[in-house]
Order: structure tokens, then C-alpha cells, then sequence
């Protein structure tokens, strides 16, 4: 089980958290034209990296905020997590 | 029962408790500390069980952990466990224990004649042999091999023990109470660190129990409890015994499974049967130490044939001798040990040594109690079928291939040691990459992935000396960069005899003309000749060889065989064992129950339980009731003798005659507060939003982004910037997370804040003809009449004296009202609908009358919504607006999701207007078509239209907008129904909504 550092709340075990996916995903602006190729990547297509991988958790039982996890997809090693507006650098 | 085996004294078993017990029927006694394992040998017992593939007959290999063969069919407190280790089952007053596989009996088995069979069962046979012919599978192979194989039979009964899971934080967890773990807890315990020091066996101190070492001036084994004794005084360490920690899993969480009350003859009232502990720990430290490996030799399986740690552990511990005339076959100085043992208890044990002249302390006392050894000398084979009865001996030469002229001793026990295999299962599992350790022929951990160190055996040090130096510094320096302090603590003196270099001798080659079976995985039968076999056949990787052979699959997860294992491979392949590399180790380190896994979970334990306030009148009022997700409904009131079908026609009924009142407290409900609520839902729903006035309400489709609906209801305006949205039952918790997905994530400009408000509202659904009647009765200062409160109108009311919300929505077709009160006021809400409601025939009904109404309405519900279907399927795209963006719009126009022929919702009829239509049936066009026949769409829903007095369905057809009119056939292959059917408007009842806005 995972220990995740909610930028809110502190260390805190997996099991109060849900996967959210991708947080590298950025939604196409509302009221924009877009093809059908960039709204496939918006909604399908995923890299499913080996690695480092930046995504969305929510801590559902906790704060209820969605935050960003730095994450290696092979070791679960954890880097730094970030709150929903941090600028990751 | 005499315990003839017993010596007179020594051991650390309770003389004074004598205990009886009963083992395939017959009764032995035994003393309180016994295991199983060690009241039987005390017995003379040694023949328990028959082996997996060739039914062998198998006794006691090990004494602990490791064992392979003594797998024991439990039964305790009219509860019956399998695949229990007898050198780990305490015994208690009137323990049960049998052999498995065994069919018939132990002493007479079926399955033996596998054993003269053997030529068909080598590596692969079951893949190879019961592959064919395919229908021979069920009716012959498996049940034999069900018969006559397996390792005990799971109990059919409903648990009654109960299971704990703990979780717990600590700053140094250890595992194993040996020298290192001692020496590492107290060190870190000085430093105020808080500790949990866990030991699987009932006794702490490790080898120290058995070993002849001295720390302190003390007795290793008074050492051990002095320190044990301290740590238990200490409010910052928990010491367990019964304690196996199993599992090494991310970010330093570990599990332990504690036995609570495997040791007692039934569990104490308020006691779980065992605990699940989840420690997550800053520092671990393993110490888990190491087992002893056999030598491979011929029928080197025959019962009396063990590890000679264990017969030194039975005479220490238990004061159990395994033999009266044994026999140690050893490549280094532990057999010496063991045969020390025996001398000092007045037998005279016979020692081969591999080694040609090995010098040491040890070897020197043991010469000096005149033992009988002999060097260069090796076991060939042990002879008698259901115990040793003599070895079949011969010298070696130098390079271990020839073997001298063979003789035949007496011997009624073989007590054998080749050399010591660290225990780094925790480690490996913590992601640890092990390394080959050539001094000692072992895996050991290498670089740390997690916070973690093993030390002394565990990590291939086997000098007490040394490990106890490295384990008190690592408890001092580890806890010391947690806590802070640095308090001393001095290492003892330690006197250890000095050992002498063990040989790498591990396999005794065949006599020239004898094939015996020589045993690798003594749990899962795998021989030498096994290997050989796969490697012959082609089988590479030893993760090929393991799984086609078997070997180290069992449970004993290859404890003792492993590490032989890979010896042979890397001879056979000219390789050297680091490259031939070992099989993962995973969890769990040992077997673990799954009661213990499961926990409290269980039954209706298994998930909450919600209830809504009106629940105990709804009880009173003989509700049956449904699952509707965690919520527990009515899902009709029973009057009389009624079934649901007659209760649900009558309420519904009533409904559409009088008035009716149903519990939707459960409806998700969120409360949205901000200037920027209204664009919020106006993103978030498919239809416009901007214009809702204040007491308006309005029904809303929301789209996940790839265009499927994700969730319904109504929202109302409550007042400038604050809004009251409903959701399903089962969405709520989902559409919460979904809007707070956007709110932070993709449009943290919006000044919108969300809060779940499902439970501070009762709520209670008037619906009928006379629901207006009804409501003017409950708000006499209110006026509700059409134009008062029009249809998707909201007021707030004085309900005698409570606040109420009045909103005039409607889910069942009719003119209806939906009432919600804080919770509390839940059920005084409900008394008073019924009371005020009796003189206009006011009924209570449940869901199943609930899906009736909405049914015959054609209105959508999770059945149709069903995570595949967009808003056309649902014939919602009239709320689908084409001016505005939202969420999931432009998945829209995808081309399945435009085509001419795209599903659709319609209603179904039965032809004969008699048969109910089974909800999953698929509509087809030709009840006689080839299979796979073509389905044209599904049933989503079935009721018994009120209305109509017949069965009418929904269902999501192909092309369901030009299907009206047409006449196909459901089908249920599953209820064996074929059903004539004619597919109708899903608006079956009130087409043009007439009756919400009368
Ligand atoms: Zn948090």
C-alpha cells in the first residue's frame, strides 16, 4: 500500500486515496474547434509510461482535494506530490 | 500412551501440564509447550502423511516453518483447518489433527501405487498426460486427482471465529527474535525508538534456544529472555510472538499475522482467532535468520530422514529424541552439534562427514566424547518404506563423483545438514536484488530499495560475535536518526565455538544400476530426475523450471529446496548459480488463513450499511427490503399474504388511482454555493443552465467526456447562488468527485464551492392524482396549488412547524411532489404525510412499485444508463444543446454515435399480453436463426403495466427509432424463454406528460 504525501493533510496510506489518472492531460479549452485526433488523445490515448509518471490522485477520504503525485510506475517510489494549481517544474 | 521418546529431563516444555490429544483417531499425550510435531515424536510417531504426486509415505522434515511434509487436516472447537504445519501447531488439551492425502488411510493408500507407477509421472506429466482426450478431464482425471492428492480440505461451514486487522505505525520493526533482533531492538528501544519486535514461534530467542554459545556470562538462551523481559517493561516496544511477518509490500508497510488463539483449545470470549497487522514502519530490520539445507541422497524422503537442526531443536527445546541410533550426514560442523546433543542424552550417534579432514572446536569435542565419525563418508540411500530402518553408506572420492563399496548400517533416524540457506524472502520482496554469496553457496540481500537492513544469518553472517556488533549498532544508528538520542549501549562478550569451512558438497550421485528417487521438493515431489527432464526437454529459465516441474510451487514455497535446485540446474547447465538466478520470492512467507485476510469484512459486514430516518417505520410497516447499493430500501410493504409481485401492482396501482408516498432519502444530494454555480451546471450538464430563475427546478443529463451519460436528475435554483442538485443513489459519490474534478483541476477560475448534503435531507415523494389535495392539507399557509407551484416549481413550506423544501418534480409519470426535512425531522415528516394522507387512501410504496411507474413512463434509470448509452439512446437529445459547449460534446460526433441506425430506447409488448419478458433477454429477429443469433439489443427493464394490465418492457434497440411497429422475439437462453414480441413508443403511458403539469 502506497504512502502518499497529501500536500493538505501529510502522510497518508493509499487507502484514503482514488487514482485519477494521467495529470499531464490537459483539457481542450471549452468552445474551441479540435480535431478528432487531439480530442482521441484528450480522451483515450495514454502513454501507460514505464517510470516516471506524473497523476491525479484525489484524497476522497480526507481532504477531498485533487492533487499531483510524482510517481515511478515500476517501483511505486514516490517523489513529490503537488497540490491541483502547483506549477509542476 | 507412554512417551517413549521423551528424555527424562531438559527442554522447555511443561512437565507438570500433561495434555491429550488424538491424531487419525488415536489418543497420545503431550506435554503443555509441545507442538503437534513434537508430541508425536515423542510418540514415536513419525509416519503423517503421504506425499503429493507418488503418495510416499512422509514424516517430520524440519521442526518449524520450513517443514515440507507434516501438513495436518486441524480440527479444533467443532471447526476443522487445513494445510496446518504440525512443527507449528501448539498443542492444546484435546487437539485433533489427521493426515491428508491419504485415501484411504495413512498406513494403506490408493494413491501409492503412483509410487510403482513413478515411470509415468515425471516432469510435465500432468501437462502432457491429462491434457487428452479433453472429456476425460472432468469425468476421470480430476476427480481422481482431487481424491488422491491436495493438502487438506477447506471447511464448508460458515466461519465462526472471528479475524482482526490492526494498523500500526512504529519507528523500527523487526523481524525475528534471534540474536540480531534482540540485539537490534533493545539498542533502538535505549534510544526511546518505538519498536515492534515480531517472532513467529511461541518461544522468542531463536537460535539461541538451541545453540551452545554464551553472551554476557550468561546462557544464550537466559540472555535472550533477560532481554525479552526488559523490552516488555519498555511503554515504547511491543514485543509478539505467534507473530509471522508474511509480506513486504510499498513504502515500508509490512503485514504480520498474529495467532491469537491457534494455541488454546477454544478462542476467548472477545478474542479474535487472529489479527492482521499493517505496520508501517520508518526502519526495518530482518532478521529472520537462515535454514538449514538438506544433502540430496537416495529415498532421501523416507520418514525419520530430517534436518539435523530440527532433531537438535526436538532434544533442546522439546527434550524429544528422533531416534535412538541416528545417523548425521553433514557437510559442515552443525551436525557435529546435533551429534553432541545426542551423546550428552546417552546416544551414541554415528557422524559421515562429506569432508575429508576437517579440524574445528566443535569436531574436537565432539571426538572427544568418543563419537563414531567417519570422513569422506556419505549417505547413499536410506532403506524401510514407512521409516528408516538402515542407510545404504559409502565413502566418496575427492571430486565427489566415485563412490567407495557400499555398506548398510542400522539407523533409525538420518539427521542431515548441508550447510545453511539465509532467509531473504522479506527482503527480496521489498524489491532488494539479492547477490550471490560464494563462501556460503546462498543468496544474500544486496542493496536496500526500501528502509530496510538484514543482518546476521538472514544476511549469511553466522558468527554470533559478529552479528551481535552489527545488530546493536544498526538499532543505535537507525533510531538515533529518528529519535535524537544516543544512548550506549554496551555489546557483551560472546563465546562461540569457532566453526570450520563447510563443503559444497550438496548431492550424492547413483550407485552404479540403482535408480532411488532423490527429492528435491519434498512438499511437491519433485526429484533430481525431474529437473533433469525439463532441462532435457528444452526449459531454460528456472521460472520455466520451476512451473513445469513444480519445484518450490508448494506451500512451503521451496524452503529447503531452492537453493538445491538451482545447484543441479547450474551443474546440468555448466553455469554458475548466480546466473542461473532464483524464482521471485512473493507474499505471503508463509500460508496465512483467509479469515485472517478478510477480516471483519464479512456478511453483511462486507460493506455500510445506510439507513435512511424513516427506516424503523418502514420496519414496523412491514417492509421487505432491498440492497440499493450500501442503502437498504423498501422495496414493498407486505399486507396479508401478498407476494411482491401482488404488493408492487397494488401500490403502484394506488399511485395512479389515489396518492401514494415513497422514501427517497437515498437520492445523492449536493449543495453548490457561488457566483459561478450556474455556469458550473451549465458546463457540467448537456442542457442550458444560465437562465434558471430562483424556485425553479430542472432536469439534467451529465456526459462524462467521451459522450456516455454518466448521471441524471433534477437541480433548483434555491436562491441568486446557491443551488440543490440531485443525483442517482448509485452516482452520488461519483458525480461529488466529478464536479470536484473541474472545480480544481480544469476551471479553478470558477468561484463555486460543492458539499455532499445526501445525508442532512429526508426526503419523501407524494405522487397521484391526489397528491395536490394531500399537500395543501400539509402546508395550509402555502399555496400550492398549479399556479402557486407549477410543475419543476420549489417553494420552501412550514411542515407543523418543521422547515420544508416543496419541489414539484416527478419521477413516476404523475402529478407529484417531492418533500424534503432535515433528517432528523425524517420520520416525524413521514407519520404526518400518513396521517394527513389517510382519507385520500394514501399508501406507502417501495421500489418495486417505483420502477413500475417510471417504467410504463419511459423514464430512463440506471438500467438504461448503464455507462453505454448516450443521451439519443435514452431519446434525451432534446436536452442536448447545440448552442453551448459541456462536458463529453464533442464526443458526440462520432460517427458510431451519429449513425443512421444508433440504438435507441422503445418499449416492448409481449404479443400474447401474458408473459413477463426476462430483463437481459436479447430481441432477435428470427427465433430459429443459427447461433450466434444477431441481437438486435437488450431488455433493460420489465414491469406488469398498471396501466395497461399487461407486461410491458423497455429495452435499447438497433435502429429503435424506426423499429416501432415491428414484431421480433425476446430471447433468454438463461430462463429458456422465446418470446413473440411487438416494439411500441418507450412512452407507454401519458405519451404527451399531461398528468406532471395537471
Ligand atoms: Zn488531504
Amino acid at each position: 500500500m502506497l504512502y502518499i504525501n497529501c500536500p493538505h493533510c501529510g502522510m497518508r496510506s493509499q487507502n484514503e486515496f482514488s487514482y485519477g489518472g494521467d495529470a499531464s492531460v490537459i483539457r481542450p479549452e471549452l468552445n474551441k474547434e479540435v480535431s478528432d485526433q487531439e480530442w482521441d488523445n484528450f480522451v483515450y490515448n495514454r502513454k501507460s509510461l514505464r517510470g516516471k509518471h506524473l497523476e491525479l490522485w484525489q484524497h476522497i477520504s480526507g481532504c477531498r482535494q485533487w492533487i499531483k503525485v510524482e510517481r515511478d510506475t515500476a517501483t511505486h517510489e514516490i517523489f513529490r506530490t503537488f497540490k491541483a494549481d502547483e506549477e509542476v517544474a | 500412551m507412554t512417551q517413549a521418546f521423551r528424555i527424562e529431563n531438559g527442554g522447555l516444555i511443561n512437565r507438570d501440564k500433561k495434555l491429550s490429544f488424538k491424531f487419525n483417531g488415536k489418543t497420545y499425550l503431550g506435554y503443555e509447550g509441545d507442538t503437534l510435531a513434537s508430541a508425536l515424536l515423542a510418540n514415536g510417531v513419525h509416519l503423517v502423511g503421504r506425499s503429493f504426486k507418488y503418495h510416499r509415505p512422509r514424516g517430520f522434515f524440519g521442526a518449524g516453518v520450513d517443514e515440507p511434509y507434516a501438513v495436518v487436516q486441524l480440527y479444533r472447537n467443532g471447526e476443522t483447518e487445513p494445510n496446518i504445519k504440525a512443527t507449528e501447531q501448539e498443542l492444546f488439551e484435546g487437539l485433533e489433527a489427521k493426515s491428508v492425502n491419504c485415501w484411504p488411510s495413512v498406513n494403506f493408500d490408493i494413491g501409492a501405487i503412483n509410487n510403482f507407477l513413478k515411470i509415468f509421472l515425471p516432469a510435465g506429466f500432468y501437462y502432457k498426460t491429462f491434457m487428452w482426450p479433453k472429456s476425460f478431464w472432468y469425468r476421470i482425471y480430476e476427480p481422481f486427482i482431487r481424491k488422491a492428492a491436495g493438502l487438506g480440505v477447506a471447511s464448508t461451514k460458515h466461519d465462526k471465529e472471528r479475524y482482526e486487522h490492526k494498523y500500526e505505525y512504529c519507528d523500527l520493526l523487526i523481524a525475528g527474535s534471534g540474536p540480531s533482533g534482540l540485539a537490534g531492538a533493545y539498542a533502538a528501544a535505549k534510544n526511546g525508538a518505538k519498536v515492534i519486535l515480531a517472532e513467529d514461534k511461541p518461544r522468542f530467542g531463536g537460535s539461541l534456544l538451541t545453540s551452545d554459545v554464551n553472551i554476557g556470562n550468561q546462557s544464550g538462551k537466559d540472555w535472550a529472555e533477560g532481554i525479552i523481559a526488559e523490552l516488555k517493561t519498555m511503554p515504547n516496544v511491543v514485543v509478539k510472538n505467534r507473530s509471522q511477518i508474511f509480506g513486504y509490500y510499498d513504502h515500508n508497510m509490512l503485514v504480520m499475522s498474529e495467532k491469537v488463539s491457534d494455541h488454546l483449545p477454544s478462542t476467548k470470549k472477545y478474542h479474535p482467532n487472529k489479527r492482521l497487522w499493517y505496520i508501517r514502519a520508518k526502519e526495518v530490520l530482518i532478521s529472520s535468520g537462515s535454514i538449514e539445507r538438506p544433502i540430496v541422497f537416495g529415498n532421501n524422503d523416507t520418514p525419520g530422514v530430517m534436518l539435523s537442526s530440527a532433531a537438535k531443536e526436538y532434544l533442546k527445546v522439546y527434550g524429544v529424541l528422533v531416534g535412538r541410533k541416528p545417523l548425521v550426514f553433514t557437510n559442515n560442523d552443525s551436525g557435529y552439534e546435533t551429534a553432541i546433543e545426542f551423546k550428552k542424552h546417552g546416544v551414541d550417534p554415528v557422524v559421515l562427514d562429506s569432508r575429508k579432514n576437517p579440524e574445528s572446536e566443535i569436531i574436537d569435542e565432539a571426538k572427544n566424547l568418543g563419537i563414531n565419525i567417519k570422513n569422506s563418508y556419505v549417505v547413499v540411500a536410506a532403506q524401510g518404506y514407512k521409516k528408516v530402518k538402515s542407510a545404504d553408506i559409502a565413502s566418496i572420492s575427492e571430486d565427489k563423483k566415485q563412490l567407495g563399496k557400499i555398506e548398510n548400517i542400522q539407523c533409525d533416524c538420518i539427521c542431515v545438514s548441508g550447510f545453511w540457506t539465509p532467509t531473504v524472502h522479506l527482503a527480496s520482496q521489498s524489491g532488494n536484488k539479492t547477490k550471490f554469496k560464494e563462501e556460503i553457496d546462498a543468496f544474500v540481500p544486496g542493496q536496500s530499495k526500501q528502509n530496510e537492513i538484514t543482518l546476521g544469518a538472514a544476511n549469511g553472517v553466522f558468527s554470533l560475535e559478529e552479528t551481535l556488533k552489527t545488530s546493536f549498532t544498526a538499532g543505535s544508528e537507525l533510531s538515533k536518526k529518528i529519535t535524537e538520542n544516543d544512548n550506549k549501549v554496551a555489546i557483551p562478550n560472546v563465546v562461540e565455538k569457532k566453526s570450520s569451512q563447510h563443503d559444497k558438497f550438496w548431492c550424492v550421485p547413483l550407485p552404479k544400476g540403482k535408480n532411488y528417487k532423490r527429492f528435491l521438493d519434498f512438499q511437491n515431489d519433485v526429484a533430481v530426475s525431474d529437473v533433469e527432464i525439463a532441462l532435457r526437454e528444452g526449459y531454460r529459465s528456472i521460472e520455466h523450471v520451476k512451473r513445469y516441474t513444480t519445484l518450490g510451487m508448494a506451500t512451503d514455497q521451496g524452503k529447503t529446496s531452492n537453493l538445491n535446485g538451482l545447484q543441479l540446474v547450474s551443474e546440468i547447465e555448466n553455469k554458475v548459480v548466480p546466473a542461473v538466478g532464483h524464482t521471485t520470492f512473493r507474499p505471503p512467507y508463509t500460508p496465512v488463513s483467509i479469515g485472517a485476510i478478510v477480516g471483519r469484512e464479512v456478511g453483511k459486514h462486507s460493506k455500510p450499511t445506510r439507513k435512511s430516518p424513516m427506516h424503523s417505520w418502514h420496519e414496523k410497516n412491514n417492509a421487505v427490503f432491498v440492497d440499493a447499493g450500501v442503502w437498504l430500501r423498501p422495496r414493498y410493504y407486505k399486507r396479508g399474504n401478498e407476494n411482491l409481485f401482488e404488493a408492487s401492482k397494488r401500490e403502484a396501482k394506488n399511485v395512479r388511482t389515489n396518492v401514494g408516498v415513497c422514501d427517497v432519502t437515498t437520492l445523492g444530494k449536493i449543495d453548490l454555493k457561488g457566483p459561478d454555480a450556474a455556469e458550473l451546471l451549465n458546463r457540467v450538464y448537456t442542457n442550458a443552465w444560465l437562465k434558471l430563475p430562483v424556485g425553479k427546478a430542472r432536469y439534467g443529463v451529465m456526459l462524462r467526456e467521451d459522450g456516455i451519460v454518466m448521471d441524471d436528475g433534477t437541480t433548483t435554483r434555491i436562491s441568486e447562488n446557491h443551488y440543490h442538485m440531485t443525483t442517482t443513489t448509485a452516482q452520488a459519490a461519483n458525480v461529488l468527485s466529478h464536479l470536484e474534478y473541474y472545480l480544481q483541476l480544469v476551471w479553478p477560475e470558477l468561484n463555486v464551492n460543492v458539499v455532499s448534503t445526501t445525508e442532512q435531507w429526508a426526503g419523501a415523494a407524494i405522487a397521484g392524482p391526489k397528491s395536490r389535495y394531500l399537500l395543501q392539507k400539509l402546508f395550509p399557509n402555502s399555496d400550492v396549488s398549479n399556479e402557486g407551484l407549477p410543475f419543476m416549481g420549489y417553494m420552501e413550506g412550514d411542515l407543523f412547524g418543521v422547515k420544508a423544501r416543496i419541489f414539484r418534480i416527478s419521477f413516476s409519470g404523475e402529478l407529484a411532489y417531492e418533500v424534503n426535512v432535515e433528517s432528523d425531522y425524517g420520520n416525524f415528516m413521514w407519520e404526518k404525510i400518513m396521517e394527513v394522507g389517510e382519507e385520500f387512501k394514501i399508501q406507502p410504496y417501495g421500489t418495486e412499485a417505483l420502477s413500475t411507474l417510471r417504467i410504463e413512463m419511459g423514464h430512463v434509470a440506471g438500467s438504461e444508463l448503464d455507462g453505454r448509452t448516450i443521451p439519443f439512446d435514452n431519446a434525451l437529445e432534446g436536452l442536448v444543446s447545440k448552442k453551448k459547449d459541456f462536458i463529453g460534446k464533442r464526443s458526440l460526433q462520432r460517427s458510431a454515435f451519429i449513425a443512421e441506425d444508433r440504438q435507441r430506447i422503445v418499449g416492448v409488448v409481449p404479443l400474447d399480453k401474458q408473459t413477463s419478458i426476462p430483463e437481459g433477454s436479447h430481441l432477435v429477429k428470427d427465433d430459429k436463426a443459427p447461433l450466434p443469433n444477431p441481437k438486435l439489443g437488450h431488455i433493460s427493464a420489465s414491469c406488469w403495466s398498471v396501466e395497461y394490465d399487461n407486461p410491458f418492457s423497455l429495452a435499447i434497440l438497433k435502429d429503435g427509432k424506426n423499429m416501432i411497429g415491428q414484431k421480433l422475439f425476446a430471447m433468454s437462453p438463461l430462463k429458456n424463454k422465446v418470446i413473440p414480441v411487438e416494439i411500441v413508443s418507450s412512452h407507454y403511458v401519458d405519451p404527451k406528460g399531461e398528468r406532471v403539469r395537471s
